[in-house]
């Protein structure tokens, strides 16, 4: 029976993934290919389709759901994770999804995120990065970097920005990635990657506002650039990029270094070999931290990924546990516990 | 030595000792003693938000106050009769509200120079004049709890922190009543601890035995079992009750229920007890946040559990967002708040009823919630069941006022059984032909289609919605519409409640109209101005949005209305924009309950020269 629902399932196309809604985004936004590949990766996950739900918070990205035909939950801002934790735990057979951006999820939500991702609730986040406010119309965010002119730092940014990933590591989730919005065939197998993750899965998605900061991931997507800017990490093998892979990762104690594997100088058995399972947190927080350093390329691909118990299964146990150990509770019972006394 | 026994039909005590001397645990064992023999009865604990203020100071003193009486019992009671100052401390903070020629049982033991000083008395209370008006017991508390101890292993600390029960045998002793209670609770509680168990029982012995041979008192006291109603009763506090309530609603309603929380006084306690109901398919969830406690209850809801989140005034404002999402998703959730004193931290351990006007109006937006609130300990049961019907019902927030006066305080309940309690329907939506997510019943009420039900995928969320179907709108007309739909839905509400009931004189002048916890005041004190020949009439809601059908009715049958709060006068307002009727206030925030005389005091103000003694 439970073979049947899946094959119906895999015959869904992307298509019918699609609600009946106009997609209402600015035509050009990185939004459009990550509802595209979000539609691609839903038929394929074997979930039928009436058990997915994807919940959001405030943003352009979260119109999401809406643009769905799963089921859907737009929230307020910033609670989307923590109005998905409710959701899976009142019913941990649904694969729940979360929608969100730099503003909804670092800022106003970022208590949620960080104590979401220690506790390991079963859901996949996506948040889409585009370093700026895009649906109050172009504020700095707290992704924008230092310096940057919005309409809030008429003069620049004062602020030092998150760095996403790093923050993650850093409230235990079990499960960080990232991928870009223009390279639709990594966003699928990241999407794809963190849906078989059982736990808080983490995929920040750079996507670029073409209205309010565009350009912002031009180095790491246009075809000049992005060989040398965009550093793909793959399981159990060199970190290497640049043109025809002519540039390599070593780590030096603490500090990785660019090699030039073109001079014999370096080979590949010089060079850092990524192991996303590693259950050390300090390499996957060393490549954590490329971003923020001008002459590294940035990681895409998952830094980190590990079991761990999730507390949707953990509380299911103590209940099933629970009724074991006492029985099914019995109301009357309970009303009648305590120091009762009779009044005949 | 022989001893007088004296019969009372009611007495007022109150144990007061520091923080750290187990006064609340003395004042519940006592408690439930006296319900156990059949005494009516109504508690008051009294206690600083500081956990362990530093010994022996004023600010530091913890006090539980109970009324018990072979007759009914409304409050704990105005003046006590007895007090227990386990310090100077003690004393001096309690010691204004002893009935004259009241009787005071002394820790004499703690009347040295340091704690006479932490106190601010320049001479020694026991030694000069001070006391005279009252039969004062100076026992050496501290010694005597030694004493009974010297052939234990337990350490100078242990030893210390048994003196309370000293005091507890010795009150006991004086009431007649029974300690086996307290021996069977004490060897349950520690049986993981045996000679903590023991030693605790010795000094209880102890204190009762000192009774019966001190020259020091030379009179009992008894009073009788009141004449309750037949069945079987046990002494609940309303935050029990409220712990109790929502697990039985949920049992009725067959469907799991999700408590998404954060700890707050004076509300912790429900979040404590449910997350031990886990065999009861209880699921409790304490949040990082209050928003992450009712957000992650909207969750649950939209996902089908009954969902309840549990909160206090300061917690209330924070989830004040995510209310009005419940209000437009349309979706079954229950906030309690046991209301505490505001504004910001306030009094984080004393009651008030200051946040009527926030639960009744205070969001974003025309987002209209039904109101309830709970009038004594026990009520608390039948209002949160009744507000998880409702919301039920009519897929719509509910929000549940307690206090921490009813939260905190106990009366004996006469247990309801399980399969006389109403039931509570819950129907899912799984027919998929014509099924639109904001289509209504007669009551209008939306279907609860949950995720996980084939061919009902829907969205919905905070923007507006369009009428039947349920996409993003921004209509106009479907705004205006849905907005006047949602405040009908509510409004009608009213149709389905009980009416106001008037008590009392039916054709007096004078209305009393109260609500929430000021019940059991309210009463004693209708009852006393009657006593003394007054017409009064007295009527208090339980529902304050909507109101009962017939409130206005009620009210305009009378001259006068008289409205006590505690607070400045939040129903008195709302009564005058919903009515246009004259009331007339009473209105104290001291963090504390009314005391009945204050009430009558102000009952026979209202109706001097014309209708009185």
């Amino acid at each position: 029976m439970e073979n049947k629902t899946i094959d119906q399932e895999v015959k869904l196309k992307p298509k019918d993934f699609a609600s009946d809604q106009d997609v209402r985004w600015c035509p050009g936004c990185g939004d459009y290919s990550i509802l595209s590949q979000a539609q691609k990766v839903m038929p394929e996950i074997g979930v039928p389709k009436e058990k997915i739900v994807w919940v959001s918070g405030i943003g352009c990205s979260s119109r999401f759901p809406y643009y769905m035909s799963t089921y859907g939950f737009h929230g307020i801002h910033g609670r989307a994770p923590a109005i998905a934790t409710g959701l899976k735990l009142s019913n941990p057979e649904l694969s729940v999804w979360v929608a969100t951006g730099d503003g909804d999820l670092m800022s106003i939500g970022g208590n949620h995120f960080i104590h979401t991702c220690r506790k390991n609730i079963d859901l996949n986040i996506l948040m889409f990065n585009n370093e700026i406010y895009g649906l109050t119309k172009g504020q700095y965010s707290p992704t924008s970097e230092r310096g940057k002119v919005t309409k809030t730092t008429p003069y620049g940014s004062i602020d030092t920005p998150f760095n996403p990933i790093s923050l993650a590591l850093g409230s235990k989730a079990t499960f960080i990635a990232r991928s870009i919005d223009r390279n639709p065939k990594h966003l699928k197998e990241v999407l794809t990657k963190a849906n078989a993750h059982k736990g808080t899965s983490f995929i920040e998605i750079y996507q670029n506002c073409i209205i309010f900061n565009d350009g912002a991931f031009d180095d790491l997507s246009n075809k000049e650039t992005k060989e040398d800017n965009v550093l793909e990490m793959k399981h159990g093998e060199p970190l290497v990029f640049g043109k025809d892979n002519n540039k390599g990762i070593k780590l030096d104690g603490f500090t990785p270094k660019v090699v030039d594997l073109t001079t014999g100088e370096y080979s590949l058995d010089d060079l850092w070999v990524h192991d996303e399972f590693d259950e050390s947190q300090n390499r996957a927080y060393i490549l954590s931290q490329f971003h923020d350093n001008p002459n590294l390329p940035v990681p895409i691909g998952v830094f980190r990924q590990v079991n761990s118990p999730t507390l949707n299964e953990e509380l299911e146990k103590q209940i099933k546990f629970q009724i074991e150990k006492k029985g099914k509770g019995n109301l009357e019972s309970l009303l009648f516990s305590g120091n009762t006394w009779e009044v005949e | 030595m022989e001893k007088e026994l004296k019969s009372l039909s009611e007495v007022t005590i109150r144990f007061a000792g520091d923080s750290g001397d187990g006064m609340q645990l003395t004042g519940s064992q006592f408690s439930d003693t006296t319900a156990f023999v059949g005494n009516d009865l109504s508690t008051l604990p009294d206690y600083p938000s500081e956990i362990r203020a530093p010994a022996g100071t004023l600010y530091g003193v913890s006090g539980f106050q109970l009324k018990f009486s072979s007759d009914s019992v409304n409050t704990p009671g105005d003046m006590p009769y007895v007090l227990i100052a386990m310090n100077p401390a003690a004393l001096k903070t309690n010691v204004k509200d002893l009935k004259s020629n009241g009787i005071i049982i002394i820790n004499e033991d703690a009347f040295d120079k340091k704690n006479l000083k932490l106190a601010n008395y320049e001479t020694n209370p026991l030694e000069d004049d001070s006391l005279k008006g009252f039969k004062v017991i100076p026992v050496p508390i501290s010694t005597l709890t030694a004493n009974a101890l010297k052939d234990t292993n337990l350490t100078p600390k242990e030893v210390a922190r048994c003196k309370n029960f000293f005091a507890l045998g010795l009150t006991y002793w004086l009431f007649n009543r029974p300690v086996e209670p307290t021996i069977n609770w004490l060897h349950k509680k520690f049986s993981k601890m045996p000679e903590i168990a023991e030693a605790n029982e010795l000094v209880l012995k102890a204190g009762s035995n000192f009774g019966e041979v001190t020259q020091l008192i030379t009179v009992r006291y008894n009073v009788e079992s009141a004449k309750l109603e037949k069945g079987i009763y046990k002494n609940v506090s309303g935050n029990e009750a409220t712990s109790i309530g929502m697990v039985a609603a949920a049992h009725k309603a067959g469907i799991p229920l999700f408590l998404g929380s954060y700890p707050i006084t004076p509300a912790t306690e429900i979040l404590q007890n449910l997350s031990k109901y886990k065999n009861f398919n209880v699921k409790t969830y304490q949040a990082e946040d209050e928003i992450a406690g009712i957000t992650s209850a909207i969750g649950a809801s939209f996902g089908g559990n009954l969902s309840y989140t549990t909160t206090s005034g300061p917690g209330l404002a924070l989830k004040t967002e995510a209310l009005g999402l419940a209000v437009i998703t349309e979706l079954p959730l229950v906030v309690i708040n046991v209301q505490r004193g505001g504004p910001s931290t306030g009094l984080p351990t004393k009651t008030e009823q200051s946040d009527l006007l926030q639960a009744v109006y205070g969001r974003n937006g025309e987002a209209p919630i039904p109101v309830l609130a709970a009038s004594t300990p026990k009520d608390c049961f039948y209002m949160v069941y009744e507000a998880t019907r409702i919301a039920l019902k009519y897929m719509t927030p509910v929000i549940l006022l307690t206090d921490a006066y009813i939260a905190n305080g106990s009366e004996p309940w006469k247990l309801p059984h399980a399969d006389e309690l109403p039931d509570i329907d819950v129907k899912f939506q799984t027919e998929t032909e014509n099924f639109y997510p904001y289509s209504r019943n007669e009551f209008n009420a939306r279907p609860w289609a949950v995720p996980g039900t084939p061919g009902l995928e829907h969205r919905i969320g905070g923007l507006e919605k369009s009428h039947i179907y349920g996409n993003v709108a921004h209509d106009p007309d479907n705004h205006d519409f849905m907005v006047k739909l949602r405040a009908k839905k509510v409004a009608d509400i009213a149709n389905d409640i009980p009416e106001l009931e008037i008590e009392g004189d039916i054709d007096a002048d004078l209305i009393v109209l109260g609500w929430g916890g000021t019940k059991g005041t309210i009463t004693e004190s209708v009852r006393r101005a009657r006593k003394n020949g007054y017409k009064v009439a007295q009527a208090h809601l339980k529902y304050l949005n909507p109101l009962p059908k017939n409130t206005e009715e009620v009210l305009k049958k009378y001259k006068k209305v008289l409205i006590p709060e505690i607070n400045l006068g939040q129903l008195a307002r709302i009564i005058k924009s919903e009515f246009l009727v004259d009331v007339e206030q009473y209105n104290k925030v001291r963090g504390l309950p009314f005391k009945a005389v204050e009430i009558q005091t102000k009952i026979a103000e209202m109706l001097g020269g014309n209708n009185g003694e």
